[in-house]
């Protein structure tokens, strides 16, 4: 059979910062290639979950192909993968970029370049891809396109002169975007006829189909009945089907050859075996080396999930399982807590991944979940040697068998206006930032490189960036490494008895300031019982903070009248009820709700 | 065949003016269709299917609302349909709640005449101030002239309804309203605090923080003030709020508490009748059409009690009496130990000194009365 001419496919991403419009685009190439109709459109056809639409941004890679055809009647394949578009889902990025051979920058006209864009920019750089930029939004009253096109030539040194002007919204001057990408994205190059050598760029899990592997196909082909090997898992399974991403659907083909995008689904159960980032081979005929840049990635952050109705802790193991299915970031492991029950200590690449994987538990499988302080991945040096990676606070050893501790540190970048510098420098400051210099992008904006300890970023950071920068601040980090710390645990006590699940690992130096805030706001959130309740913070043996909450003098039923007995049997009931929701430490009951409001201690 | 001891309340659901506390069910304006229709109640009404007959009525309470806004003749004739269905006790307790501001000689003489041998008069507070911050519609001068009229009659069981608690008063003030109420010498005093009921304008300003409440610290302070100066009157408490010379408790609250049965009849009306507690229709539309379809559709939230819920029953209502509650009735009446339905539990509350258990007897502590309503939760099972 025919293969298909590969100077006729164009294999491409967008990139750009968050809001910057690169799913609305999306949404405009498949329009007016008339893969859908404007009505069959439901805005943003590419990111599929609620979660993604709601929160405007891309989670899990799409992909789609679509047919255009040029003004001199030539068709072109066009298969447009749309990249996660968030820190935590950094090493998908990498991936995504690495299946196409160019990529679309969509700067906002208003707003230009942001510290998200530069960074995907040098990851595209990274990966050879051509780029060209794309001036959205220009339909805005604030829109300056001629400063942002400077400023996109100044900063990151690519041509933007002849960069399509467009409204994305509006479809305005869209189709000049079609036109560059035939002439500015060059077409894929690769042996037909070499083994068979594809990138995994995402995977997801089907109940009827089982594991689909979104892949691109470096050289070689593939069709049904062959047999693939994972080279990094080593998996190997027998190819069911292949076929290429319709607008929301699969749709299959006969087979795929080198420079197409497509999927294979072969007999897997699980997206384990099917890592983004590891080459699929041929197993009778396979490549001699794998495709270069896969790792495993590994959780960064940790924390407990507990459900709130201890009765449902296997609803919550099969809804884990249920979602790693689709999601091998997401590490979970059995856990106790005195306080909390059966639960889980979860890993997960950051705080967005933890929020999303708590959203869908609660969504998708209607569970009620307790979530405990997040945490980084700590390295304990014990005195004996030995070293122990900690990811549960609980688990610290004995002071006096630790020799030192140390933190995970990010490399962060930082774009800010200029007005804006004092307070985020404060704010780097505050959060044990190290400071590496800045450059002025142009007169108003600056670049701000710090050093920052992970778990000073994974709370709140974000969100104090973007209030005390009016949310002009923009924001992107990667691992640096490992650096020793002064590091303590601090553990609350209610009523003297420790309670596991709000214990912590902090910096020394700021541990006074959480015990204490950790302390109001316990003691805001704990009900008056019949007996007073200190509530306290301490290091060790030491208390470091102290609140107490006072006794509860009365609750008196009110005047029964008129033989109303089912009211105040209503009444009572609602008052057991309301205990039932609590959680019994010692002999104190917290309700539920104190160990989420811990994790939200406001700068104020 | 032994009769059954029944107590009958009756609910009169209008008042002059709703005071700005209250959350019972009343309206301002008077149905002229609203008696007739209670007379054909207490008169026609199936009793979850017992027969009346087998009945003796122990006390019959006039509530409301403002019972005593209905004249005399009104009264005389519900009270009229009462006997003439039920056997009466001999030793009857007949009470009316009287609204300071509304008796008339005729009519205080009118409700004597037809039974009435007990009257509640809700005094409140005797500070003038006060009353108006309560939205009340009569002054400590109306109160009086009431209450002297009342005695001049001849009623020799009064009863004084106060409040505690209530916006603006102090320890000081609370304490000259219970001085002032013991020189009249009246057989029973009511002293509740003041609660905030939802959807009272009370509520209203509570939730925009414009009401001047006591402290709690104050307000615990008036309620053993108010047991300290009453005791050492001689009055004696015998239930968590209500005080009485000797032999003039109330016998129709204590009945509630002891779950004799009774039917409420009226608008509203709460009945517990043969293990079955129900209530009669709120809207006052569906209840006079109940008059002339044969009260088809007059009852609502019909629930038979299970076992279990008698216990608790027998549990939270009978701890709200000082005495408390008796284990052998309880364990006669459940045929099972009082140990193992509630012995962890009562053991809990003692240790806690929240529940005093003495022989026969298991009460609430000082401090077990102060926080009820956490106490008698525990009894639900």
């Amino acid at each position: 059979m025919s293969v298909i001419d590969q100077s006729k496919i164009r294999n491409f991403c967008i990139i750009a910062h968050i809001d910057h419009g690169k799913s609305t685009l999306a949404d405009r190439i498949i329009e007016m290639t008339g893969l859908l109709t404007s009505r069959e459109m439901q805005a943003q056809v590419l990111d599929n979950m609620d979660l993604e639409r709601e929160r405007g941004i891309t989670i899990k890679a799409q992909s789609v192909r679509v047919i255009y055809k040029a003004d001199n009647g030539e068709e072109y394949i066009f298969n447009l993968i749309d990249t996660p578009g968030h820190v935590d889902f950094n090493y998908e990025v990498s991936r995504s970029l690495a299946a196409c051979d160019g990529a679309i920058l969509v700067v906002d006209a208003a707003q230009g370049i942001e510290a998200q864009t530069l960074a995907n920019v040098y990851l595209a750089l990274d990966h050879n891809l051509d780029v060209f930029p794309v001036i959205n939004k220009i339909d805005l009253p604030s829109a300056d396109p001629e400063r942002v096109i400077n400023e996109i030539e100044d900063v990151i040194g690519i041509e933007a002169q002849d960069a399509p002007l467009i409204s994305a919204k509006t479809g305005l001057n869209c189709e000049q975007v079609l036109k560059q990408i035939v002439e500015k994205i060059p077409a894929p190059v690769g042996d037909v006829n070499a083994p068979l050598k594809a990138l995994i760029f995402d995977s997801l899990y089907d109940s009827y189909k089982g594991v689909i592997v979104f892949c691109r196909i470096k050289e070689g082909r593939v069709s049904k009945g062959s047999t693939i090997k994972m080279m990094a898992t080593k998996a190997t399974a027998e190819v069911v089907e292949v076929g290429y991403f319709g607008a929301g659907q699969f749709i299959p083909s006969d087979e795929l050859t080198a420079g197409m995008v497509g999927y294979i689904t072969a007999s897997l159960k699980n997206v384990k075996d099917t890592r983004v980032g590891d080459t699929v081979t041929d197993y009778h005929n396979p490549c001699n080396q794998p495709l270069p840049g896969y790792k495993k990635v590994n959780p960064m952050v940790y924390c407990g999930m507990y459900p709130a109705d201890g009765a449902k802790y296997p609803d919550l193991r099969d809804a884990l399982e249920k979602l790693q299915l689709n999601d091998a970031a997401l590490q979970f492991e059995a856990e106790t807590s005195i306080a909390l029950g059966f639960g889980f200590r979860c890993g997960f690449l950051g705080l967005l991944h933890l929020e999303i994987i708590q959203e869908r538990l609660e969504r998708e499988y209607n569970l009620d979940i307790v979530t405990t302080a997040p945490g980084v991945i700590y390295k304990v040096y014990k005195t004996n040697g030995e070293m122990i990676e900690l990811t549960n606070p609980s688990n610290l050893p004995e002071p006096s068998v630790i020799s030192y501790m140390e933190e995970p540190v990010v490399s962060a970048e930082i774009m800010v206006t200029t007005e804006f510098i004092g307070q985020i420098m404060d704010l780097c400051q505050e959060r044990r930032g190290i400071y590496y210099g800045m450059e002025y992008m142009e007169e108003t904006r600056a670049l701000l490189r710090y050093d920052l300890p992970l778990n000073e970023i994974i709370y709140d950071f974000f969100d104090a960036l973007k209030s005390r920068s009016k949310g002009y601040a923009s924001f992107d980090y990667e691992m640096k490494g490992y650096e020793r710390s002064e590091l303590v645990k601090l553990d609350i006590l209610i009523n003297k008895e420790e309670v596991d699940a709000l214990s912590f690992i902090i910096h020394a130096d700021t541990a006074y300031e959480r015990g204490r805030k950790m302390c109001e706001k316990l003691k805001d959130e704990i009900p008056r019982q019949l007996f007073e309740i200190p509530i306290q913070a301490a290091i060790g043996s030491k208390v470091i903070a102290r609140e107490t909450v006072k006794a509860m003098r009365k609750d008196v039923l009110a005047k029964c009248y008129g033989g109303d007995i089912s009211r105040k049997r209503k009444l009572l009931e609602k008052q057991k009820e309301g205990k039932k929701r609590m959680r019994q430490v010692g002999n104190v009951e917290i309700p539920q709700k104190a160990f989420m409001s811990v994790l939200k201690l406001d700068k104020d | 065949m032994e009769k059954q001891e029944l107590e009958i309340y009756i609910h009169i659901p209008f008042c002059v003016k709703k005071c700005d506390y209250c959350d019972f069910l009343s309206f301002p304006q008077l149905n002229v269709n609203y008696v007739p229709a209670l007379i054909r109640e207490i008169e026609e009404i199936n009793l979850m299917g017992k027969e009346a007959k087998n009945y003796i009525v122990k006390t019959i309470f006039i509530g409301g609302g403002t019972p005593s806004i209905l004249e005399g003749e009104e009264i005389a004739l519900v009270l009229k349909s009462v006997y003439k269905r039920f056997e009466i006790d001999s030793n009857v307790e007949i009470t009316i709640e009287v609204n300071p501001g509304t008796a008339t000689n005729n009519k205080l003489k009118a409700y004597q005449e037809a039974g009435v041998n007990r009257i509640s008069l809700g005094l409140q507070s005797i500070n003038n101030e006060e009353l108006r911050e309560l939205g009340r519609i009569h002054t400590y001068e109306e109160f009086l002239e009431n209450y002297w009229l009342a005695r001049k009659i001849g009623f020799s069981n009064i009863n004084i309804d106060l409040m505690s608690a209530i916006p603006r008063q102090t320890v000081e003030s609370w304490n000259k309203v219970l001085e002032k109420a013991i020189k009249l010498s009246p057989e029973h005093l009511s002293a509740y605090s003041l609660m905030i009921e939802e959807g009272t304008k009370f509520y209203d300003k509570w939730k925009q923080n414009i009401l001047k409440l006591p402290s709690e610290e104050e307000e615990r302070l008036m309620y053993y003030n108010t047991k300290s100066i009453l005791e050492a009157a001689g009055y004696h408490r015998y239930e968590i709020s209500n005080y009485c010379k000797k032999g003039f408790e109330c016998k129709h609250n204590v009945g509630y508490w002891r779950r004799v049965e009774y039917i409420g009849f009226g608008l509203g009306g709460a009945s517990f009748i043969n293990h079955t507690r129900f209530s009669n229709v709120n809207n006052m539309q569906d209840y006079l059409k109940g008059a002339d379809d044969n009260w088809e559709h007059l009852h609502q939230e019909i629930h038979q009690l299970s076992k279990q819920e008698e216990m608790e029953e027998f549990m939270f209502l009978g701890l709200r009496m000082i005495n408390g509650v008796s284990i052998k009735q309880f364990e006669e009446l459940f045929d099972v130990t009082y140990q193992s339905i509630y012995g962890t539990c009562s053991a809990q509350l003692v240790k806690d000194n929240l529940l005093d258990i003495n022989g026969d007897r298991i009460c609430l502590t000082e401090k077990g009365i102060d926080l009820s309503n956490c106490v008698l939760a525990e009894f639900l099972l």
